[in-house]
């Protein structure tokens, strides 16, 4: 089974390269597979330059692909994370 | 402006201006040259507008009169009318369909997105994949310690440029860099230099690095027949290499490489 979410960039910054690193930390810490989807682009959910080439910023929209034994806590964490980094900037 | 190129081919119209339709392919460019002009102006005044109408229809992308050539009214209206892009050039119609077939071919090629590292190994491109955190990055900084060239790290824009060839390049954003756990993110052209790195490669093997595991099968004899991933329709040979620490994966893919190349000249 796989679990995919859809998600809006909602922080200021977009994911660059420090939001991206913290992504990057979450993800790797799930066996899970994790890939994200934006546009005709897969990439490796837990690659800080496979994130960076994809360009994220305020308002993009990305589809979360997670796959595995813990896709769920994965998918949980992940979730948090971009509410997080949401929350920093207020 | 709203048109769309969709289609690499390019249409020089002279039978449809006569009224043979069969062929139309308005969804291409179409050029007008010394003699599809030539042959309009032999056409009677009454009918110029009237076959031309058929010729320049609304679904045409854009229309392009070659030579600098005076553009006749006819056409002006029509474009005007419709909405198609009229464009002028000073060169001859062969030379602008030699650049502009290539052009095209080249910017309409389905591409794709691949999760892995390329590099030039002994000219060679050879595109590294595998999970994340097996080692692909730093099998690359290997190679490239070794002489090697990088291409992109982490995602490679892989591109169908013909009916045999893949070519690969790193995203514009990422280009030339390269991320290996614990240092960073590496800008490989300030630490190694220019001759480090190159823009883009073909594609000419596959190596996958997947973890070891106890029981599995691999290929202890070198006989086993050549495996192959099929990449946009094009099928590139691959080896799999098992990861083990001790294993050198550097050397591994160095003569994986040779070894494709002995392989192929036997064939």
């Amino acid at each position: 089974m796989m679990l995919t979410r859809e998600l809006t960039i909602n922080n200021k910054s977009g994911l660059h390269a420090r939001p991206a690193s913290l992504w990057v930390q979450t993800s790797s810490r799930f066996r899970s597979n994790i890939k994200i989807k934006h546009g005709n682009s897969v990439v490796d959910g837990k690659s800080i330059l496979g994130i960076l080439s994809l360009g994220l910023s305020t308002g993009s929209v990305f589809e979360l692909l997670v796959e595995g034994e813990d896709e769920t806590e994965a998918v949980v964490a992940l979730e948090k994370l971009m509410i997080d980094l949401e929350s920093q900037d207020r | 402006m709203d048109k769309e190129i969709t289609d690499y081919s390019l249409k020089r119209p002279s039978a449809e201006l006569v009224g043979y339709l069969t062929y139309l392919t308005p969804q291409r460019i179409q050029i007008f040259g010394r003699t599809e002009l030539g042959l309009f102006e032999q056409l009677s005044s009454d009918l110029r507008y009237e076959n031309l109408a058929k010729v320049m229809v609304q679904e045409v992308p854009c229309l392009i009169i070659t030579r600098g050539l005076p553009i006749p009214q006819e056409f002006v209206r029509l474009a005007e009318d419709r909405g198609i892009p009229l464009l002028a050039s000073d060169r001859s119609t062969t030379q602008l369909y030699y650049l502009l077939i290539r052009f095209l071919a080249n910017r309409l090629a389905p591409s794709t997105l691949v999760h892995g590292v390329l590099v030039d190994v002994f000219g060679i491109g050879v595109l590294i994949t595998g999970d994340s955190g097996i080692g692909k990055s730093e099998t690359a900084l290997e190679l490239i310690r070794g002489g090697h060239l990088l291409v992109a790290d982490d995602a490679v824009e892989v591109q169908r440029v013909d009916e045999e060839n893949l070519h690969g390049r790193a995203p514009q954003s990422i280009k030339h860099l390269l991320e290996v756990r614990g240092l960073g993110i590496l800008d490989v052209t300030k630490l190694f230099g220019a001759g480090a790195v190159r823009d883009e490669k073909e594609i000419h093997l596959l190596v996958e690095l997947e973890e070891w595991k106890e029981g599995k099968y691999y290929d202890r004899l070198g006989l086993d027949p050549p495996q192959t991933l099929t990449i946009l329709g094009i099928p590139i040979p691959k080896v799999t290499i098992p990861v083990r620490p001790g294993r050198q994966l550097a050397s591994i893919i160095e003569v994986a490489v040779m070894q494709n190349r002995l392989r192929s000249k036997r064939m």
